[in-house]
């Protein structure tokens, strides 16, 4: 079988800053990645590369078997089976909690409006709103944004999502909502990459955890491995400094 | 003054007809000028160079020169190169051509407004550019760039006056004239005056209307209030504003 999705040895350059170096990767299907280190170590850029919001300078990017790398003329096609949340939500203004949740399934996919919006109905209730149905983005707080934003995503049934810092932005008291909401989807087969400093997080839910540095993957390892002190010591030195 | 007199120039054919064609070379003037201005705007958000420049070029002409100066030279230049068009065509293609240098720059404003995560939204949920475009960022941009636009048609109004250079019958010439024919210049020009305002106080309004149609906000509230409760004042959506 197959990986859901294989990364082999990609390279990234912005200007003469070199983001990835050389990283390769697999996800195999129902896994959730943590993908932890420093900011500024290419973290973001390795999952934007995965839906081809950046195009790699040189390596292959696999997804269910067929190299996407270079597809960018069917970029939003192949976008549209992986759902992809944000550090700053980023929820479609002028537009309610369902709505955000409706718009892609009706315009992208042509579904009726009432179909879309018991989709809708159903993941807002799922990731613990269903009252904020009809509340604009700049009437819910930052958890309930983001937790929107992950039913916007998920109604698009993709086979994979991608979080990139979907606490950072957030209140203490609120990183609990959103992270639940994420363990859950995991815990119910849904392959992930998460991007966080939420090592409490990580433990809970990672099946494998990624540490990059500087651009490259310096460890890739099983979470109960990781925590478990197997890891190098770059990993060792960073963990130590976020969890003080 | 004579208030009878006032009103019999409002009811004249001849007054009404120049307030038809006021408004006619606004409203074609206006639809042109944003056709333009979208264009140009779009043009500018591909950031092609050549886009860049031909833009550019566009707005230094246009911005650049007086639109009474563009009406003239269109009017009196155009016939040497063998182009005929009636003085009217003349008029509205004048009054588009500078509109469209004005809106451009408002709609690109308002479409460098709407967040870039916005669009990186759109896209990762699998839109096309179109799609984005449509489905995000227009409608967004759209809230942002009402007041200006409406400043624009309120401000075209007026403007369509210029064209009475090129015999345009528009309101202001049928009044000047009228005036001039029955030495009664305040009566003339009261009425036209108040054709001014009426069509400015439309146009207002109207503004006003989209502003609520495009704020899902503010229709949805609408919605949610019924007659009677607006009627009693007992909402507390009313009471909170």
């Amino acid at each position: 079988m197959h990986h859901l999705l294989e990364i082999v040895g990609i390279n990234k350059s912005f200007g003469a800053t070199q983001v990835l170096k050389t990283c390769t990767l697999t996800v195999d299907p129902s896994e959730t990645l943590v993908v932890i280190g420093p900011s500024g170590s290419g973290k973001s850029t390795l999952l934007r590369c995965v839906n081809l919001l950046e195009t790699v300078d040189s390596g292959d990017i696999f997804f269910e078997g067929e190299n996407i790398t270079r597809a960018r003329r069917t970029a939003h096609l192949l976008r549209r089976q992986i759902g992809m949340v944000f550090q700053n939500f980023e929820l479609f203004a002028h537009l309610s909690a369902a709505e955000n949740v409706m718009l892609a399934p009706v315009k992208i996919l042509g579904m009726s409006r009432a179909d879309a919006h018991d989709i809708a109905v159903d993941l807002l209730r799922k990731v613990q709103i269903p009252e904020k149905a009809d509340a604009f983005p700049d009437e819910l707080s930052g958890g309930q944004q983001q937790r929107v934003a992950i039913a916007r995503a998920l109604a698009m049934r993709p086979k994979l999502m991608l979080y990139d810092e979907p606490t950072s932005a957030l209140d203490p008291e609120m990183i609990r909502e959103v992270l639940d909401v994420m363990a859950t989807l995991s815990a119910e087969g849904m392959t992930s990459i998460v991007v966080t400093h939420e090592m409490g997080f990580a433990r809970r839910a990672a099946d494998r955890i990624v540490f990059m540095e500087q651009g490259e993957i310096i460890e890739s390892a099983p979470s109960d491995q990781f925590f478990g002190g197997a890891v190098n010591d770059r990993a060792r030195r960073f963990l130590d400094q976020i969890l003080h | 003054m004579s208030i009878e007199l006032v009103l019999k120039y409002l009811t004249s054919p001849n007054f009404v007809h120049g307030a038809e064609m006021t408004l006619l070379l606004t409203i074609a003037s206006l639809v042109f000028g944003v056709l333009i201005g979208l264009v140009l705007a779009l043009i500018q958000e591909s950031q092609t160079r050549l886009g860049t420049v031909v833009t550019l070029a566009y707005l230094w002409l246009f911005r650049g020169t007086p639109v009474l100066f563009q009406i003239i030279f269109i009017y009196n230049v155009l016939p040497s190169f063998g182009i005929r068009l009636s003085a009217f065509v003349c008029a509205v293609l004048a009054l588009s051509l500078n509109e469209g240098a004005y809106m451009a720059e408002i709609l690109r404003s308002g479409l460098q407004a709407v967040r870039k995560g916005q669009r990186t939204a759109g896209l990762a949920l699998g839109m096309t550019r179109t799609e984005m475009m449509r489905y995000v960022v227009i409608p967004q941009a759209a809230r942002i760039v009402l007041p200006p636009i409406g400043n624009q048609m309120i401000g075209m109004l007026k403007l369509s006056a210029l064209v009475s250079v090129i015999a345009v019958e528009e309101l202001l010439l049928v009044a000047n004239q009228t005036a001039s024919a029955d030495f009664r210049y305040f009566e003339a020009l009261t009425a036209a005056g108040i054709y001014y305002l009426a069509m400015t106080t439309a146009f207002m309004g109207l503004q006003t209307l989209l502003e609520i149609v495009l704020d899902p906000k503010k229709r949805q509230r609408m919605r949610r209030l019924s007659l009677t409760e607006r009627m009693l004042g007992t909402s507390k959506a009313l009471a909170v504003r």
